[in-house]
């Protein structure tokens, strides 16, 4: 009864009740999509970081992350392989044999970072493959040939078939040098990535560093689904207990690896969120406002009510339900129309082209796909009860203070 | 017995201000079937004494009584169920609840009764016949004249069975032919199911067929006839 009366006191005002459903709808959808869209950014970086460099896990020399000089390697990286293969949800395993060196062309010289790659496992691992803008992924036989970022490229003042000279120091601590063929270049999100690194076969770098065939400096792990990563990091650690507590080799996922990324997806979250609730709490003044205006209007009829022996607490229910279905009905609408706008631009996806130099200098794509898991709807969905019952207390305070005697007789 | 019995009731307003005396030591009785207005010039205290007698306020001193039980002795919480179960209402302004229909706003008090569904139709449909509104007991408010709603109005004091129906000036806003059709329904009620009205008006078209007339001067009263 009170429920029935106070749904049909909703829609007494149409005009004003939609007004204040359009308004939390509003704000909802401007919330929710911003949540989405902060969301879909820091998930693109963190995609891109795992697919491009960094894949799920790693395994390195623990000396290697303090001092990373080529001397220190891991040794036996078929055997270790071999036991990785049992474990599930691993996509696939890469080795890598990495030098920081200098590399210098016709024109100028810089720093760089130059990857020995398994050409093949490497393609199953990221997909630097699929981000060549000119040339090829070593696709055709050369001697020593190099695929290079595109920042590089244009800071070297060099093209497709190019020949640079990387000089780098061997496992014997001797300065050694090479010269490698520019054979594709490449473009991820992250500029800053695309000026240091570099890439080549693992056994054209393995003969300039002296370095054997089952050594590498880094195993780099892609896992099935990013969800794995925690438990399977877990797994492999408990594998390898020996190995660590031996600090032959240190294992770590992404969120060890980089723990700004993994930051930022936090906090972008916990920012986000504090937004949706700073404007739920300044649309509550809004409803407040109009329920108090609602209730002004109604003195006689509330005053009639409580004259008959409607109860002090079903006067109070009836008002703080008509504020409850008031903002549910915006926050239902709001949540909804989020809901299928979030999967139709996660769809699209946004092109930000515009200022892509921008946000690839800061590592971002510039191709945004906004998301959000259900659980921050339901958050959301929380919050806007939270609000309505926050937002209804007021009014619902204030009908009750009016005197049956008076009410019922006054003017409006 | 009486029904109703006021023992030198008084009401003053603004007490510790300037103190308004609109009630005076007023001693009066009611019995049952009773169809009686209590008429006065304007601020006189009609309406107070109604409210007192109805509960709606309490009285600086004295007591009302009603079928036995002192309400001036009542908890506010064990007043509003009081008047819920034992009294009427039919205000000037007919006060329905514009959002639910005729049926629907006689309905609701015999829901706050807690009534369940058969009797409530049961009980709606026979009031609607008294009132004359069979067929216009699915419309709002809105789609009725003012005559019709104060006709609800009195079917809503009369759903919930209470003891009597107290009236405060319910011809006020209606026209004469209005004002004599709810009379001949309450006079009808009155006679045939011996419901007790007491009105407060300065209608003489009603103090014309009310059987007994109180009237009021200054709070006090000055004539029983």
């Amino acid at each position: 009864m009170v429920l029935s009366i106070a749904w049909k006191n909703v829609w007494r005002n149409k005009l004003r009740s939609i007004i204040v459903i359009a308004s939390i709808t509003i704000g909802l959808i401007g919330g929710i999509f911003y949540l989405a869209f902060s969301n879909g950014m820091v998930q693109t970086q963190i995609e891109s970081a795992i697919n491009n460099e960094i894949s799920n896990i790693e395994i390195h020399n623990p000396s290697y992350l303090i001092n990373d000089e080529t001397k220190f390697g891991i040794n036996n990286t078929g055997e270790i392989i071999e036991k990785l293969k049992t474990v599930d949800g691993i996509k696939s395993i890469t080795t890598r044999l990495k030098s920081i060196a200098m590399v210098s062309s016709a024109t100028t010289g810089t720093g760089i970072l130059l990857n020995g790659i398994d050409i093949q496992k490497e393609i199953e691992t990221t997909n630097i493959n699929n981000k060549i803008v000119e040339g090829s992924y070593f696709e055709k036989p050369t001697r020593n040939p190099i695929v290079i970022g595109k920042k590089l490229a244009d800071k070297l003042k060099v093209k497709i078939g190019s020949k640079i000279v990387v000089t780098l120091q061997n496992m014997n601590e001797d300065i050694t040098y090479g010269a490698f063929k520019i054979v594709g270049i490449y473009k991820t999100d992250n500029t800053n990535f695309d000026l240091f690194n570099t890439f080549t076969q693992k056994e054209d770098l393995n003969n300039l560093l002296s370095y054997k065939n089952n050594e590498a400096t880094e195993i780099a792990i892609l896992l099935n689904h990013n969800d794995l990563t925690d438990t399977v990091a877990a797994e492999i650690k408990k594998i390898f207990a020996q190995d660590i507590e031996d600090k032959d080799i240190v294992i770590r996922s992404w969120k060890e690896i980089q723990p700004m990324l993994q930051m930022m997806n936090e906090m972008t979250i916990q920012f986000t969120m504090i937004f949706v609730a700073i404007i739920l709490f300044a649309l509550s003044f809004g409803i407040i406002n109009t329920m108090l205006m609602a209730i002004m209007e109604r003195v006689r009829e509330i005053g009639m009510l409580m004259a008959i022996g409607m109860s002090k607490i079903k006067v109070f229910l009836m008002i703080m339900m008509e504020t409850i279905f008031l903002s549910i009905t915006g926050g239902i609408l709001g949540i909804v129309i989020s809901w299928i706008l979030v999967q139709f631009s996660f769809k699209t996806g946004i092109d930000l082209s515009a200022v892509g130099e921008g946000l690839n200098s800061w590592g971002y794509s510039s191709f945004i796909r906004p998301e959000l898991d259900l659980i921050y709807y339901f958050m959301i969905a929380l919050l806007v009860i939270f609000t309505a019952i926050f937002a209804s207390i007021l009014p619902a305070r204030k009908a009750l203070k009016l005197i049956p005697s008076e009410a019922v007789r006054q003017d409006i | 017995m009486s029904i109703i019995k006021t023992i030198n009731l008084n009401k003053i307003y603004n007490e510790t201000v300037v103190p308004v005396h609109a009630v005076k030591d007023v001693n009066l009785e009611f019995e049952q079937g009773e169809f009686t207005a209590i008429i006065g010039p304007s601020g006189c205290g009609k309406t107070t004494l109604l409210n007192l007698i109805g509960g709606l306020d309490s009285p600086t001193s004295g007591e009302v009584i009603i079928d036995g039980t002192n309400i001036s002795n009542l908890k506010p919480k064990e007043v509003i169920d009081f008047r819920l179960r034992n009294i009427g209402f039919v205000f000037q302004s007919y006060n329905l609840v514009p959002v639910l229909t005729a049926k629907e706003n006689v309905e609701f008090i015999m829901q706050l009764q807690g009534s369940d569904k058969s009797k409530r139709d049961e009980r709606v449909k026979i009031l609607f016949e008294q009132i004359g509104l069979i067929d216009r007991m699915n419309d709002r408010p809105s789609k009725m004249s003012g005559g019709q709603q104060q006709r609800v109005a009195v079917a809503r004091a009369l759903a919930s069975k209470p003891k009597f129906i107290l009236a405060d000036e319910p011809t006020a806003n209606l026209d004469s032919a209005a004002t004599s059709n709810l009379l001949d329904i309450m006079l009808k009620l009155n006679e045939t199911e011996n419901t007790t009205f007491i009105f407060s008006t300065h209608d003489s078209r009603v103090i014309e067929r009310a059987r007994r007339l109180i009237t009021l001067k200054d709070g006090q009263v000055e004539k029983v006839e």
